[in-house]
């Protein structure tokens, strides 16, 4: 289920044009209260800026589905679709 | 901030001329060269709204109107009245969101004609905007409480505005002898940072603990829950066992009047004269929002939760503890996410596109003492003219965790405050 999630994610990015100047989609600068936007030297939390888009993808799945241990990303995560995620994960991707 | 608003019968007088001047479909104020955004209100809202409005478009021209140089930030501040943190650890300049290209008007806005899109300033001068972002934070509703008024709160902070009073808290507490009462009433809802008070008895508590172990602290309510109840009630009794008494509603803690002379505080059954007397008032938008029209009878500015434009005056958008949010809570993480959201319609109307649907999140932690935390999250869209929670989103932190569950919690209350506080200051 999980690898059909992700194999379609990679599908979807193909067709999705998205670059370091496009447009953050619905969601993603509410991240960044978080997730620095800027390189820090020891994040306690993730910078997800340059990260890949899978990565981000599996990462929110698995916190959705209780698979992977979180605090409050289980929380977070439960907000978003698959349709909403995968704008982001390719934003994300996107960002030096 | 404070802003404080000096209305003229002339400066009246001059909106009114406007009204008649200017026609419901004015023109943008400038319609050559680069549009004009004015930002009122340098917190977390304020001044991640400029800086967000420069990235989505670095053509605009933002001013932030702010007439303090330092900002005290209000997160953590519980830290510092518990005399865990230096208030030196709340406070930054605008060096940096000058940097980025944006003009400070270090003064206050006094007046806002909303017709012909202008922003009196304390200073005499007047800037003119295309559009407007208010983030004035909240002012306090000195009416609301009998024997609460301005300076009542020498004697009795309200330390809900962090800096002198935050400190003047704590000096109180330092010269409080062992064995001494602390106080707090808290407001009805909606208020700023819903479990900042606890959070405060809690940090309060730890201090007690380790230095003054036989003093009690009564919490006076308004209500009859409040926000992570069920978290605060289980870290109390477990780290501060009998040292934190909450009086609800329904049991007759709404605090009716005070006096400050005698530190006394007046339920409708009983009167308790504390040591320590800390006054939570009741509060409201921030009085710009009153003098530019974008306030109704609750108090507080209702919003169109796409663009965050004000319902009742056009080129006027309202953020953070100001507007009606829906279920977006009063939190510095709310006026952050919503600044960007706001900032990114702005820079699509400027453009003639349509503006986006917005997906928000909130996260507010709250810690009972230094390596115990806990939060409350939630994620928003708007829905029926509001921004409400996604439901199955969201919600509190478990109840029945490891320590070490709170102990991560705590560390990434920590790391929020530093990443917020460098998008918004560093």
């Amino acid at each position: 289920m999980l690898r059909l999630g992700v194999s379609l994610t990679v599908a979807a990015m193909w067709a999705m044009p998205a670059s370091a100047a496009s447009k953050p989609p619905p969601g993603a600068t509410a991240c960044s209260g978080c997730h620095a936007v800027t390189a820090v030297a020891s994040p306690a939390v993730p910078r997800l800026y340059g990260q890949s888009a899978d990565s981000i993808m599996t990462a929110m799945t698995e916190f959705r589905e209780g698979t992977r241990p979180s605090t409050v990303m289980k929380r977070i995560a439960k907000g978003f679709t698959d349709d909403e995620l995968r704008p982001l994960a390719a934003w994300f991707a996107a960002q030096k | 901030m404070i802003m404080k608003p000096h209305i003229t019968r002339r400066s009246f007088c001059a909106g009114v001329a406007g009204v008649a001047a200017t026609s419901v479909f004015a023109k943008p104020a400038l319609a050559q060269g680069p549009a004009r955004i004015v930002v009122i209100g340098g917190g977390f809202g304020g001044a991640s709204a400029a800086r967000a409005l420069r990235i989505a478009d670095p053509k605009l021209h933002v001013t932030l109107v702010e007439p303090n140089p330092i900002f005290t930030a209000c997160p953590f501040s519980n830290g510092v009245i518990a005399d865990e943190r230096a208030i030196e650890d709340q406070q930054f300049t605008y060096e940096k969101v000058a940097a980025a290209g944006i003009t400070i008007a270090a003064t206050s806005a006094v007046k806002i004609d909303t017709h012909i899109r202008s922003v009196g300033l304390a200073d005499g001068k007047s800037l003119s905007y295309d559009r407007l972002i208010l983030s004035p934070g909240i002012d306090f509703r000195f009416d609301a409480l009998p024997g609460y008024d301005e300076a009542a709160t020498e004697k009795m902070p309200h330390a809900y505005k962090a800096g002198p009073q935050t400190l003047l808290l704590r000096k109180q507490l330092e010269a409080m002898p062992d064995g001494g009462l602390f106080v707090m009433s808290v407001p009805a809802n909606p208020f700023r940072c819903p479990p900042g008070p606890y959070e405060r008895a809690s940090l309060i508590a730890y201090y007690f603990k380790t230095k003054k172990p036989n003093s009690k602290i009564l919490i006076l309510d308004a209500k009859d829950a409040f926000s992570k109840k069920g978290l605060f009630e289980q870290a109390w009794k477990d780290l501060y066992p009998g040292m934190i008494e909450w009086v609800s509603q329904a049991k007759g803690g709404q605090v009716v009047e005070v006096d400050p002379a005698t530190n006394t505080f007046v339920t409708d059954f009983s009167k308790h004269v504390a040591q320590v007397g800390n006054v939570i008032p009741p509060q409201k938008a921030g009085t710009i929002a009153e003098i530019a029209g974008a306030v109704d009878k609750s108090g507080w500015c209702p919003i169109d939760p796409v663009t965050f434009e004000s319902k009742l005056v056009r080129f006027v958008h309202v953020i953070g503890d100001a507007c009606i949010a829906g279920g977006m809570p009063k939190s510095a993480f709310s006026a952050n996410a919503q600044a960007k959201a706001c900032a990114q319609a702005v820079a699509d109307l400027i453009a003639g596109r349509k503006p986006v649907t917005p997906k928000l999140i909130n996260t507010c932690y709250s810690l009972v003492a230094p390596d115990y935390g806990f939060s409350v999250a939630g994620v928003y869209a708007p829905k029926d003219g509001l921004l409400a929670d996604i439901e199955g989103a969201g919600g509190v932190s478990p109840l029945d965790v490891p320590h070490s569950f709170r102990e991560e919690e705590a560390l990434y209350a920590k790391s929020w405050y530093q990443t917020i506080t460098t998008e918004a200051f560093g």
